[in-house]
């Protein structure tokens, strides 16, 4: 990692003292090095939230297995997810963001400079907050260390009574501080996004990407502030004596579950979106023709942002809610499959009639496409309710959401950091090693997700820490805990395929994809200033209208 | 130029060939996994109950919608991938440059449309059968306790007291005997799921949920806690017995009787009523009647232990008491500590326990 920050900075300047370049990155307020710093600290977390997952694979590749004990097994599910929502999925997310709107938009920097800067060290110091759990949550003999009450940490087992030490308030308060950090990076989107387009740019022409972000970053506001409100009501239930979510004292298990699944909810949606706007900026290019129907793509995007807003209680389902209740929340998850299918068959449309190149980036968001089709249709089964009752908590909604998260964000999220790569360092990444990437994380990610949802069918709940033989669930999970390990070897290609062309990889040039928005009307990596004279556009395709002036795109839009 | 084409053109077969395999191998396999016959798989594709066949019958028509939309969407990208590929010989010109269409953008939005309100009205009928049942007059009632890792059934009408192992009457069209379940908790959530039976419902503290069963044939029905609870949620398994009428009846009075006496065990039960037994556990008919642990009046009426994580054995019922950890790491059952004497006494008394 800290080789790559090195050759990094070597290409935007180097000749410093290590202080002085330890110096400019820690104090450093420009978005592009925020945003690089935002990425790594992801992929470190990363790595992390991989190996305990394979832990937990490992653990469940045979029935009784005794690789780890529940406590630990227990452990490792809350962290695991815990730290890729909120330490990788996330800020990985915003460090794409912060490094691609300004340039994007043909700006500077964000509108707020310096609070970019406190929202990512208050996200990193909430991550490493969360670590330190394994170390200093014990607090009383006995007590167990990292927090073990699941990511979604439903009362009451988060009370004193089911929690003692102070493993949960370390979660509490990673929670607490990372989420000022994630406001903090929604005001600067939206700022950023309203108030500092360049000459030319309305909202009708502004990059899907930047516009995905813009709702994104509404929705991080709406939703991340009600999960905050419920991280310090626990902290008063636990340490003042209040009884929000304490059922021992009259209190609500069911208003925890509303207030974490009305961030939850919407928080699947704040990751996809900006996976949407990868692929909204990657395929039209790899197909060599705008995105089609970019009003509807806006419109549909908009949509998304105020539907979800309505269907976090799909995720409770089976905690006795009215059938009205019940029938509302139906309606509401199935109306979200219509924004979200226009937007699949606007990608189809883009590649229709265009002459498509298969290259790194490409390959991922055409799996990309693939896959979210399924985890859409599967969302659709899980939408209706009734069925729901048999596929909730099971295997077979684990299966569904990482088909959501790592089959579409995660694809479009190797997409993007292929596409982006040669911006970011000015390097071009090695194509045959990232298609060995591509190939061996589809095989991986196939045998792991596909085969996960059968044991969920056959009655496997999540959250076991092992499993009784004889229930059909055996081989299902031997294929998983395979398809685990191929897919933890494709991303160890991926992580040296990056660092080698670092140092290896031919110069990349300004604009090596022949590509239409304005981050790549300037080099690569970009200067401080970005712009050495703020650009002017007309067309949604600014570049287009460069190289092509005898059919600028403005003429039609 | 003719070889990399090719490697191009079998990447995208592969491409293809991957994806539907893994689709139908999905549909297949699950199919497959549960051969005919009694099984003890928990496959929700295999009901015995009205509220899981309810939802197995839901379930078809969803999946049948959404494989045909799978099929469709799927065959465009498919065929969109390897049709608009750039060719070899491509002359690097571009291609020509269209923005969008009104006509199909309406066509795609208003389809799924109405395609949503199909599976919306489907899906509210099976939510309002099964959610707003009427409770006939011959139903079972029984209350469902979880508890950190076990559960306790009572039933408030025929004056039984059990734990973790649920009988129910066979239910037959002409009679039904559903049972309907009151679900509470005396701890953390907990979820009760036995997936041939009825979909899950969650056990909430301060939130009593209601769920019914009408099990078609007899046998045992197995299942497990499906919302996470503690350290032991994995062991929290269930187990649902469906008896014949007779059956039925003749298990209820068993368990309606006090517990059995035996002289041959009475240093055994001098134990269990001197050390910290009886806090926990209740023996009708003795000074035992501790309400944090299983009651154990009929403990030998039981196939299993510890709520389903070791069969009711001798060896096991040993190991149990002195050591729980060994069996269920973790439970809230304290090591009881006793010399060798002093357990083979008591494990003698519990086995009296019928």
């Amino acid at each position: 990692m800290a080789s790559e920050i090195i050759a990094i900075n070597e290409f935007a300047g180097g000749g410093q003292s290590v202080g002085e370049w330890l110096h400019g990155w820690v104090t450093t307020v420009d978005h592009k090095r925020l945003g690089i710093l935002y990425i790594l600290f992801s992929v470190f977390f990363l790595v992390i939230g991989g190996i305990e997952a394979t832990i937990m694979r490992i653990q469940l590749m045979v029935p009784h297995n005794h690789f780890v004990s529940p406590e630990v097994f227990n452990r490792m599910f809350t962290m695991h997810g815990t730290t890729m929502i909120f330490f990788v999925a996330m800020p990985v997310l915003f460090g794409f963001g912060t490094y691609l709107i300004p340039l994007m938009i043909g700006a500077r920097d964000m509108a707020f400079p310096r609070l970019n800067a406190l929202s990512f060290w208050l996200t990193a110091f909430g991550g490493l907050l969360l670590y330190f759990s394994f170390i200093g949550g014990n607090g009383l003999y006995g007590a167990g260390n990292a927090p073990d009450v699941g990511w979604f940490a439903y009362a009451p087992l988060t009370s004193r009574a089911f929690s003692v030490g102070h493993s949960t308030d370390f979660w509490t308060l990673a929670l607490l501080i990372s989420g000022i950090g994630s406001i903090g990076t929604a005001v600067n989107f939206i700022t950023t996004i309203i108030t500092m387009r360049c000459p030319g740019m309305t909202l009708g022409k502004m990059p899907l990407l930047a516009w995905m972000n813009l709702v994104t970053a509404g929705m991080v506001i709406l939703a991340v502030s009600p999960l905050t409100a419920a991280q310090i009501m626990l902290c008063f239930d636990r340490y003042l004596g209040a009884h929000f979510f304490d059922t021992q004292a009259g209190g609500s298990a069911v208003l925890w579950m509303h207030f974490f699944w009305i961030f939850g909810h919407p928080e699947v949606y704040i990751l996809i979106l900006p996976s949407f706007a990868f692929a909204s900026e990657i395929i039209p290019v790899f197909s060599r023709k705008p995105i089609f129907g970019y009003p509807i793509m806006v419109a549909a995007t908009v949509m998304i942002g105020f539907i979800s807003m309505s269907v976090w209680a799909h995720h409770m389902f089976a905690i006795g809610m009215s059938s009205y209740g019940n029938t509302f929340f139906t309606i509401t998850s199935m109306l979200i499959s219509i924004p979200t299918g226009i937007k699949i068959f606007n990608w189809i449309g883009t590649m229709w009639g265009g002459k498509i190149q298969f290259k790194a980036p490409m390959l991922f968001c055409v799996a990309f496409l693939f896959q979210f089709l399924i985890a859409g249709l599967t969302g659709i089964m899980l939408a209706a309710s009734p069925f729901n009752w048999q596929l909730t908590g099971s295997y077979f909604v684990v299966a569904h959401f990482h088909y959501v998260i790592v089959g579409a964000i995660l694809f479009t999220l190797f997409g993007a950091f292929y596409y982006w790569y040669p911006k970011m360092t000015g390097r071009m990444y090695n194509e045959t090693l990232a298609r060995w990437h591509f190939w061996l994380f589809v095989i991986g990610f196939h045998l792991t997700f596909d085969f996960m949802h059968i044991p969920g069918l056959l009655g496997m709940p999540r959250r076991i820490y092992t499993y009784e033989p004889g229930r059909g669930w055996e081989f299902w999970n031997l294929l998983v805990t395979i398809g685990t390990f191929v897919q933890g070897i494709a991303v160890l290609i991926f992580v040296g395929n990056l660092l080698w062309s670092m140092f290896k990889g031919p110069v990349a040039g300004n604009d090596p994809w022949d590509a239409w928005t304005l981050e790549w009307s300037t080099t690569s990596p970009p200067p401080d200033y970005n712009f050495a004279t703020i650009p002017v556009v007309e067309s949604r395709r600014p570049l287009w209208d460069l190289k092509h002036p005898e059919d600028p795109d403005w003429k039609y839009e | 130029m003719k070889r990399s084409e090719q490697t191009r053109s079998r990447a995208g077969k592969v491409l293809g060939i991957a994806f539907l395999l893994a689709g139908f191998l999905i549909a297949a396999t699950v199919c497959a996994a549960d051969p005919a016959g009694p099984s003890q798989i928990p496959n929700i594709f295999k009901p015995d109950s009205t509220p899981a066949d309810s939802i197995f019958r839901l379930s078809k028509l969803v999946l049948v919608i959404t494989s045909i939309i799978f099929v469709v969407v799927f065959s465009l990208i498919a065929y969109a991938t390897a049709k608009f590929r750039k060719s070899d010989a491509d002359d690097g010109s571009e291609p020509p440059q269209v923005y969008g269409s009104n006509q199909v953008e309406l066509a795609w939005t208003v389809i799924p449309g109405l395609i949503v309100l199909v599976l919306f009205l489907a899906t509210a009928r099976v939510i309002l059968s099964v959610q707003d049942a009427p409770k006939p007059p011959g139903a079972i009632e029984v209350i469902a306790v979880g508890h950190q890792y076990w559960w306790e059934y009572r039933y408030p009408e025929l004056g039984v007291v059990t734990a973790n192992e649920l009988h129910v009457p066979v239910s037959d069209l002409q009679h039904p005997t559903p049972t309907f379940i009151t679900l509470l908790s005396a701890d953390t959530d907990h979820s009760f799921w036995v997936p041939r039976l009825a979909g899950k419902t969650d056990l909430i503290p301060n939130h009593p949920n209601h769920t019914w069963i009408d099990p078609h044939e007899a046998g045992l029905f197995l299942g497990q806690c499906a919302q996470y609870c503690g350290v032991q949620h994995a062991k929290m398994l269930l187990r649902v017995y469906v008896d014949s009428a007779a059956d039925f009846d003749a298990w209820v009075q068993g368990q309606k009787r006090f517990a059995a006496t035996n002289d041959a065990a009475a240093e055994g039960r001098r134990i269990f009523e001197s050390t910290a037994c009886i806090n926990c556990h209740a023996v009708s008919g003795t000074v035992a009647d501790g309400h944090f642990g299983p009651d154990l009046t009929h403990l030998m009426s039981r196939d299993t232990l510890a709520a389903g994580a070791a069969l009711n054995t001798r060896e096991n019922l040993r190991a149990w008491i002195q050591s729980p950890d060994s069996i269920k790491p973790g439970s809230l059952m304290p090591a009881m500590k006793l010399s060798d004497h002093d357990l083979d006494a008591l494990t003698a008394y519990l086995e009296t326990l019928r």
